[in-house]
């Protein structure tokens, strides 16, 4: 599943980037919030897009590689910040909150910046990661309880 | 739209300080321009324009131009700050064709298209048509462009720098299309003067059209 905003934003083909972004905007803004209080002392910065809230259009393939279809729309909240020394920052997050999009694309920014990068990934990118674990293996510990297993039965038909 | 260009975000200027309340601002003194042929809007709350592009021209813009509206810009504007700026805060796609174009673009008079190669609108719909947006070195009251029709009481003289005998054949004989035809607003740093279809314009020492 992927994501299509209109205005295209292309970043250079970071991985890292990516991952971290999009970590960052599943993880709840209570933990991130509580995560960028531990660092201290953010950055400054200019806003180059104030944040906006805005709908984008969800759209899938089936199996991942049959025809495109629309999925839904989808409430985004996006900005885009500029710290003093030109490292530009790029938030987007599901929803409403121009705070938590605030607080994602000054993680984005600082982590562009090597002489911070490496605390954010420790004090945030890595606690929103293990929390996101346990988060998914809740979640399919619960489905497993309603698994059913389908056998075939013998029919009977000889 | 083929092949893009990376946004280049380090360079990009901001927009609108408040995006809402000012482009309304310039809304308003963009319709006030419309309705008023040929007398000077001043806009406030103006941003910092990117290189190749005018004060008010940027701020038309933002107000205006969508994901709905082709712009077209001079390739070399359009390559350039100016056309990174435009894809990042309006999201426009920006045309290679004037004919395409929704708003066409100009830093100088002289650039000025042939109005067959701009969108005049179809019969059913002339509200479809092209807006120039043209800046130009100086903008003011009094001569030698003499408008009339409507919105203006008798007569209004407007001087603009760099006028020309290609410029004032567009307006004639985009006023004889009427009702297809362009509108056109000149911008001057933080000033606009609107030039709509609806305009009759004729030059000191020359006979009324």
């Amino acid at each position: 599943m992927s994501i299509f905003t209109h205005n295209t934003i292309r970043m250079t083909p970071d991985v890292d980037r990516r991952g971290a972004l999009g970590l960052l905007a599943r993880s709840p803004a209570s933990l991130l919030t509580e995560c960028l209080a531990g660092i201290g002392g953010l950055p400054p910065f200019t806003w180059l897009r104030k944040p906006e809230t805005g709908m984008v259009m969800l759209r899938g393939r089936i199996g991942g590689d049959g025809a495109r279809f629309n999925l839904g729309e989808a409430t985004i909240t996006r900005c885009t910040l500029r710290l003093a020394d030109g490292t530009v920052g790029v938030g987007t997050v599901r929803g409403r909150s121009a705070r938590q999009a605030e607080m994602i694309a000054l993680c984005d920014a600082m982590l562009q910046q090597p002489a911070v990068a490496d605390r954010v990934r420790t004090d945030v990118l890595d606690i929103l990661a293990d929390a996101e674990r346990e988060r998914n293996a809740r979640a399919a510990a619960a489905t497993a309880g309603s698994r059913v297993d389908f056998y075939v039965l013998v029919r009977g038909e000889d | 739209m083929g092949a893009r260009r990376e946004l280049d975000l380090a360079h990009m200027r901001a927009g609108f300080t408040s995006p809402v309340y000012d482009a309304q601002a310039c809304f308003r003194h963009v319709l006030e321009a419309l309705a008023r042929p040929g007398q000077i809007q001043r806009l406030d709350a103006l941003p910092v324009p990117p290189a190749g592009l005018g004060a008010a021209q940027s701020a038309i813009l933002l107000a205006l131009a969508d994901r709905d509206t082709p712009v077209w810009l001079a390739s070399a504007l359009r390559n350039g700050a100016a056309g990174d700026y435009l894809r990042f805060h309006c999201g426009c796609p920006l045309t290679t064709n004037t004919v395409d174009a929704r708003f066409v673009v100009l830093s100088t008079l002289a650039e000025l298209p042939a109005l067959d190669d701009l969108d005049v609108g179809e019969p059913n719909f002339p509200d479809r048509s092209a807006t120039l947006i043209v800046e130009v070195a100086e903008l003011a009251a009094g001569g030698p462009l003499h408008l009339r029709g409507p919105g203006i009481a008798d007569e209004i003289g407007l001087f603009v720098a760099g006028w020309t005998d290609a410029a004032t054949t567009l307006i004639q004989t985009n006023r004889r299309r009427f009702p297809l035809g362009v509108d056109i607003l000149l911008t001057c740093g933080d000033r606009v003067a609107g030039l709509p279809r609806t305009v009759h314009l004729s030059l000191e020492g020359m006979a009324c059209t």
